[in-house]
């Protein structure tokens, strides 16, 4: 039974793997990994000392994903409280149907109409504040870097909070319904009932998000950043998925932007290891 | 009914519309807004006229309506041609999908497995650590998959995420089960086949969601792997168009000033071609949104 789903491991997972090795040569696409010459750690400190984009995009890759994560991490934790707290079940159906309708759609498509929405002069945003008055000229939300990453980071938002809340509301419906009783008999109120119930009855869901979120910090996916930068705004869209496309694929310099993914793999590997080893030490459960 | 349940009942009742009540709805419902109003805002410039996006009269509602916008799209054989492709590289992949996530997530859930630990570390190693872009990418290149269909459907064809949703599932029905189908005399594909699927139907239809929303939406893979203009998945076309667009709009930022009409009559068409593009998920979701909460809610328990 397992001889596909391994093979399919082997082949498209495995062996990739083993590719790192040209992040160590001078590769040569005809003479392939075992003619091309090695060169040890060159190509390291070519990244290094040489690609002005490289901590460019380093940088940007932290920054956009810390942004992402302080501006993110709380809004489903709150929908999915405050969700709980509405007791008609219609209204709490029909708005979650539609919070998480965001995740369902690919970033082109949200690419698309981000880039409609907010466009510097025909975009509805930016009308809508002139002729209400709140501002007197457009707002460069796209054209602008540092407001072109605040943007980013609230489509991030907006698309997963949706998702967010289903995993924080599944875990509020585990807890157990006495905890409440008895609050309610002690005196407590309902923040208080949140404060002291609610939120030490998800923590360990929170702690395993906050773990894989953590561990995230140095992978950035490759659509979003893609789709949403411009050339207006190159130093601060510039992340390490789009610069190591443009070094590696567009520019085929394959053995310089393999370095950067193994270096990326590897800082990423460690950076999720002392998460979890952290969550233990909090006395949570972790991820493995 | 006793007059205690039908007294608490009334109270349920009097109590649902609170202040506190109100106040919650209309936090949510600023939420949802912001959820709903961008699609409004595309729908409503996909039929309006040029002149009247030109002169900002469109917010959420079309002005001066028109459905050029869309004739434009349905006469174009090469927008159709790649819907269709879509379907196709859609439905393949997640038939090849499901396959491999059953044939790896089934067997690892039987302790009689030997080098059980061994495959389920060669699973799970590949959630934190890969290759990496290039060398996968040079993979691809190798295997002779490039500016092939076979590029979008094999190299993501088994997601270990997914298989572990579906471990998790078949860990829950009883060993019995199959103990009984062995007694019978069945070998472990027809356990399989006939006594577990049957029974796993509504995590299937869980996981089979999410492998073909995931591939309906991705552009990634065919951004790196296919150049073939007949090749080019529904997402890759609408970015190709969507960029196009935007290279007006960057320009008119940059420095030439007014808008030139050619950039608001591929506004117009743009916002159709992205109605196009998420009208087949618009139409299945609201039937197989519930399917996907249940995925979400066993994959965050084992998490």
């Amino acid at each position: 039974m397992l001889v596909l789903p391994v093979a399919f491991y082997l082949i498209f997972c495995y062996k990739p793997m083993a590719g790192v090795v040209i992040a160590f040569q001078k590769y040569n696409l005809f003479k392939g990994i075992f003619g091309s010459k090695w060169v040890g750690l060159d190509n390291f400190k070519f990244v290094i000392e040489k690609m002005r984009d490289f901590p460019i995009a380093l940088y940007n890759t932290l920054l956009l994903n810390m942004m992402g994560l302080i501006a993110g991490f709380p809004v489903p934790i709150i929908l999915a409280i405050m969700l709980n707290e509405i007791r008609s079940t219609k209204a709490k159906r029909l708005s979650q149907t539609l919070l998480y309708l965001p995740h369902f759609l690919s970033w082109v498509i949200i690419g698309g109409m981000v880039l409609q929405i907010f466009a510097p002069t025909t975009g509805v945003i930016n009308q809508l504040l002139l002729s209400w008055g709140v501002i007197d000229k457009n707002i460069p939300f796209l054209t602008d870097g540092i407001h072109w990453q605040i943007t980013y980071t609230l489509v991030g938002v907006w698309q997963s909070m949706g998702w967010g809340t289903i995993l924080y509301l599944s875990a509020i419906t585990g807890i157990n319904m006495e905890l409440f009783e008895a609050a309610k008999i002690d005196g407590a109120n309902k923040l208080q009932q949140v404060w002291h119930v609610t939120l030490p009855g998800i923590r360990g869901t929170i702690v395993v998000l906050l773990i894989l979120n953590v561990g995230q910090m140095m992978n950035i996916g490759f659509d979003r950043p893609y789709i949403m930068g411009n050339p207006l705004v190159q130093d601060y869209c510039d992340v390490l998925s789009t610069f190591v496309y443009r070094a590696g694929i567009t520019n085929a310099k394959f053995e310089r932007a393999t370095a950067i993914g193994l270096f990326q793999s590897v800082v990423g590997l460690i950076m999720i290891s002392l998460a979890n080893l952290a969550a233990k030490r909090m006395g949570e459960q972790g991820i493995w | 009914m006793t007059t205690q349940t039908a007294h608490v009942a009334k109270e349920k009742h009097v109590h649902i519309w609170t202040w506190q009540q109100v106040v919650l709805v209309l936090i949510i419902f600023i939420f949802v807004l912001s959820c709903v109003l961008p699609f409004l805002n595309v729908i409503a410039i996909s039929f309006s006229s040029n002149s009247a996006i030109l002169r900002g009269a469109v917010s959420f509602w079309p002005s001066e309506f028109s459905t050029a916008a869309y004739s434009l799209i349905f006469s174009d054989k090469s927008m159709i041609r790649s819907l269709v492709y879509t379907i196709e590289i859609t439905v393949i992949y997640t038939a090849i999908s499901m396959v491999l996530t059953i044939l790896m997530a089934y067997p690892l859930t039987k302790k009689r497995l030997h080098g059980i630990k061994f495959f389920n570390f060669l699973a799970v190693f590949t959630m934190y650590f890969s290759g990496g872009t290039i060398p996968i990418y040079l993979n691809i290149k190798d295997l002779g998959l490039m500016n092939t269909a076979w590029s979008l459907i094999l190299p993501a064809a088994l997601s270990t995420y997914n298989m572990i949703i579906m471990k998790s599932f078949f860990a829950t029905l009883p060993d019995e089960l199959e103990e009984a189908a062995i007694i019978d005399g069945a070998n472990d594909f027809q356990v399989l086949l006939r006594v577990y699927l049957p029974l796993s139907l509504a995590s299937i239809a869980t996981i089979t969601l999410f492998y073909a929303v995931s591939k309906w939406n991705s552009f990634q893979d065919a951004k790196y792997y296919i150049t073939s203009r007949d090749l080019q998945p529904l997402q890759l076309k609408l970015y190709n168009i969507i960029k196009g667009s935007q290279a007006v709009d960057v320009a008119s930022v940059e420095g030439a000033g007014s808008q030139s009409l050619s950039s608001s009559v591929s506004e117009s068409i743009e916002s159709a071609t992205i109605i196009f593009a998420t009208l087949p998920i618009l139409i299945v979701y609201p039937f197989v949104q519930r399917y996907f909460v249940a995925g979400v809610t066993i994959g965050a328990v084992k998490g």
